[in-house]
């Protein structure tokens, strides 16, 4: 059963901060909720979704975050409770329309959640979405801990609804992929009706609109001057003060501890992060004449304080502030409690270890030797394998010097040892595709090597198409591969356009790729790519053609696939693999690089590891010597 | 009901695949239902895809604590993969910390490339008996029939230990709410073997 629907208030329960965020739009009646799949957001409309049929709540998994974003406002247009949720990438494509919505207001609450991923965990960068609140003068709010995520999230709905303006929740990977203690609120009645009278923002209205929302942000200032999100805790009069956000309270108040530090460091927790409440930051500022500012990716707390710091000049006095322009603790990464220890104890000019240092010398030595890092790779019967197998071959035999444009998915692996280090280039949802009209356009000045841009299935419809439409408009030299595994697979497998199911796993038209590519004007060949003698010589025969032209590599995600059916034996055949004496250089497992596969040292052959092999039997098509028998074959 | 230290502090360490999300929501659930505060932070991502698997759990009688350890504070380290458990004590280990290890080892890509060996698991146990205070191991179930799940082995294990003052019939209660139904039988004979093995 959903943790999220249990309906047993003053409970506590075991909840994902990405659960807590959607219970708590739960208690805030939602009537609306979507997003387009990203690590670490995934799970809230996830967790929508499993519930809607039971709330009578709409939830959709959108082809990207613009159009999320506009479904939802809709929603709330006309009066209803919506959500949208999304990881730092999301916003900055749903940016556009986030800067028109917030001047013709909205009616219904509406509130965007973004997850932002510090250190680039599961993402191709690192950024804080929190300039965007600033950058479109919305209200925002930053949960500390998870029950504070369900408790924001309730409170935002109110917010939005009366100021007319969308809410920002800024979460981070470990509020929303981390678990702890949720208290259950109570479950309401959802009761309301939609109704349109229509919205205008554009040409002479504008900078009327925009005053107007600066008065809405300052009601939403005012309204943060008591909220019982920011508080402080410390010895009062306190002359030291760590001013935090976010996941910045959990590591401030255990180094504080750990130093030994309660009864001299104040540390003042601030949710409403945008606008500022001024006068309650002031209050409490006014003993301190030293602060620490503790957040987690750019120091933009740190900056907005010292515009305040500087404002207030004559009430408060000079106050020294620590933090990343000090050099104190890092303006980029994941924050922690020693990092923020460190900045603490050097600050104080007390000693901080974790432990002892000769221990810790020690138990480095000791596991030095044997450090060889696991590093993410294909699954065992990845079709993406066998696409960037097929992909590199063909480039090998083309013989011009070809290269990769990559995209964002699983198989940006590909620019690593899983994908024989095929792409040379990762960017955003759509840049493949993007970059490689740019590349194919470059002959006239003498640059002529071939160029094939690979996109995901999701990512075709998220953010590729305009770039083929621009291959074909200006007739750019591109060879466009669409790895097609039938599902959002780095996050998941949630379905898209093209699954044939919608998110709550109900039957749903299918969006046919190469329908959209022939109506473009683009000829289209689609392949297994498990039957790689004819995917090579098709790839090769493609980029023989002038102009743009695609490839549809499909086969299903092998992850999906063995849950739901069971797989073939493969095995090697012990009187066929001859070993080193083949002159393979142990290809199958060396060269191929399948987790399935292991070099067994004692036999000197090739072995199959029978609880990693899904078998997918594309090592069998590749054996030299045919030494790798599929069962039944 | 107490806490010899608070917070106190657990990692649940393994390879992606091996379940240690869910060993630790198992175990975090069962925490709460005997009144502590639980916190959970789990590494997840690209580790999915056979990368190292980390879940810090951190309980509590006082206040909700930080989803991450800090460096040499782990108290008890269950190593579902003995290498991956060695890796953690380099971290976050001390000459307390109690450790539950399964001495299975999971091949990373670079072992099976020929690229680097994987060393004998008895040097790799040698290593964790000489840094830490304790080190029990747990052998994966292997009598034939279908195998045991690892993740679930380990946590009866830890509940026979007695190093946490959490109540079998937490446990149970947590197991049950968490496993899908058709696994459940498969999982409570993984937990009672894992119990048998360590409890005195």
């Amino acid at each position: 059963m959903s943790v999220i629907k249990i309906d047993r208030p003053g409970q506590s329960v075991l909840m994902m901060g990405n659960e807590a965020i959607a219970r708590g739009a739960i208690e805030a009646g939602v009537d609306f909720s979507s997003a387009y799949p990203g690590t670490p957001s995934s799970e809230i409309l996830e967790s929508l979704a499993r519930v809607a049929e039971h709330f009578g709540l709409y939830a959709e998994w959108s082809v990207n975050e613009m159009v999320s974003l506009e479904a939802a406002a809709a929603a709330s247009l006309t009066g209803l409770r919506a959500i949208v949720a999304m990881k730092q990438n999301g916003v900055n494509v749903c940016s556009d329309f986030l800067m028109t919505v917030n001047l013709s207001g909205t009616k219904g609450g509406l509130v965007i959640v973004a997850c932002d991923d510090p250190s680039a965990i599961s993402s191709p960068n690192e950024q804080d979405s929190r300039n965007f609140a600033k950058f479109a003068d919305l209200p925002l709010l930053e949960p500390a801990t998870f029950n504070e995520a369900r408790e924001m999230t309730k409170y935002a709905f109110e917010l939005s609804e009366r100021l007319g303006l969308p809410c920002i929740i800024r979460s981070v990977t470990r509020i929303s992929h981390s678990r702890g203690n949720v208290e259950l609120g109570e479950l309401p009645e959802r009761k309301r009706s939609p109704s349109f009278e229509g919205v205008s923002i554009a040409g002479a209205f504008v900078a009327l609109q925009h005053a107007a929302l600066h008065q809405k942000l300052e009601q939403a200032r005012e309204d943060f001057e008591n909220s019982k999100f920011n508080w402080y805790v410390g010895p009062e009069g306190a002359k030291f003060i760590i001013v935090t956000s976010g996941t910045g309270w959990f590591y401030s108040r255990e180094a504080v501890a750990a130093l030994g530090l309660d009864s001299e460091v104040g540390i003042l927790k601030i949710g409403t992060t945008w606008p500022l409440p001024e006068k309650f930051i002031i209050d409490h500022l006014k003993p301190a004449n030293e602060l620490l500012i503790v957040e987690e990716v750019d120091d933009f707390l740190e900056q907005n304080i010292k515009v305040l710091l500087a404002e207030q000049a004559k009430t408060l006095g000079p106050i020294e502030v620590y933090g990343a322009k000090s050099g104190h603790l890092p303006a980029c990464g994941e924050m922690n409690q020693d990092k923020v220890a460190k900045a603490l104890a050097t600050i104080k000019g007390v000693e901080y270890s974790g432990r002892d240092e000769a221990y810790a010398q020690r138990a480095r030595e000791l596991v030095q030797p044997y450090l060889s890092p696991r590093i993410p790779t294909f699954c065992a019967g990845c079709p993406h394998r066998a696409s960037m197998w097929a992909i590199k071959s063909a480039l090998k035999l083309d013989g011009r010097d070809g290269f990769v444009t990559g995209d964002i998915g699983c198989y940006s692996m590909g620019a690593g040892p899983a994908g024989y280090f095929q792409l040379k280039t990762i960017h955003c949802m759509g840049s493949g595709i993007g970059l490689a009209t740019g590349f194919g356009k470059l002959g006239q000045f003498d640059f002529n090597r071939p160029v094939v841009a690979v996109c995901g299935d999701s990512t075709f419809y998220h953010a590729a198409i305009p770039g083929l439409i621009n291959a074909r408009f200006n007739n750019s030299n591109v060879l466009m591969v669409v790895l097609d595994n039938a599902g959002t697979a780095m996050t998941g497998f949630q379905p898209h356009p093209g699954s044939g199911i919608d998110a709550l796993g109900e039957p749903a038209p299918v969006v046919d790729i190469e329908g959209i590519c022939r109506a473009i004007g683009v000829p289209v060949k689609v392949r297994d790519p498990f039957e790689l003698d004819e995917a090579i010589e098709e790839l090769c025969d493609l980029l023989q053609e002038d102009g743009p032209k695609v490839m549809v590599f499909r086969r299903r995600c092998h992850l999906a696939e063995t849950k739901e059916r069971p797989q073939k034996k493969v095995f090697v055949d012990p009187d066929k693999c001859i070993g080193d004496e083949c002159g393979c250089a142990r290809f199958c497992s060396r060269v191929f690089n399948c987790p399935g596969i292991i070099w067994d040292p004692t036999t000197k052959k090739a072995r199959i590891d029978e609880i990693v092999c899904t078998g997918c039997g594309v090592c069998a098509y590749l054996c030299p010597q045919g030494a790798i028998v599929i069962e039944g074959n | 009901m107490t806490l010899e230290k608070d917070p106190l502090n657990l990692i649940i360490t393994g390879v992606g695949g091996q379940g240690n999300v869910l060993a630790s929501q198992i175990v975090a659930t069962a925490g709460i239902k005997d009144g502590f505060y639980v916190t959970v932070g789990e590494t997840y991502g690209a580790s999915q895809r056979g990368g190292g698997v980390l879940s810090h759990v951190r309980f509590s009688l006082q206040t909700q604590c930080g989803p991450l350890t800090p460096e040499g504070q782990a108290d008890i380290v269950i190593g579902m993969e003995p290498m991956e458990a060695l890796r953690v004590i380099a971290d976050f280990g001390n000459p307390e910390t109690r450790v539950i290890v399964s001495p299975r080892p999971i091949y990373p890509i670079w072992v099976l490339s020929g690229q680097a060996t994987y060393p004998p698991i008895e040097d790799v146990l040698g290593g964790l008996r000489e840094l830490t205070g304790e080190v029990r191991v747990i052998e994966p179930s292997v009598d034939g029939g279908t195998p045991l799940p690892t993740n679930v082995l380990m946590v009866g294990a830890l509940a026979g230990s007695g190093m946490l003052p959490i109540s079998l019939s937490s446990f149970e209660e947590a197991l049950k709410e968490i496993i899908a139904p058709k696994s459940l039988e498969l999982n409570l004979e993984a937990f009672k073997k894992g119990l048998e093995a360590t409890a005195t």
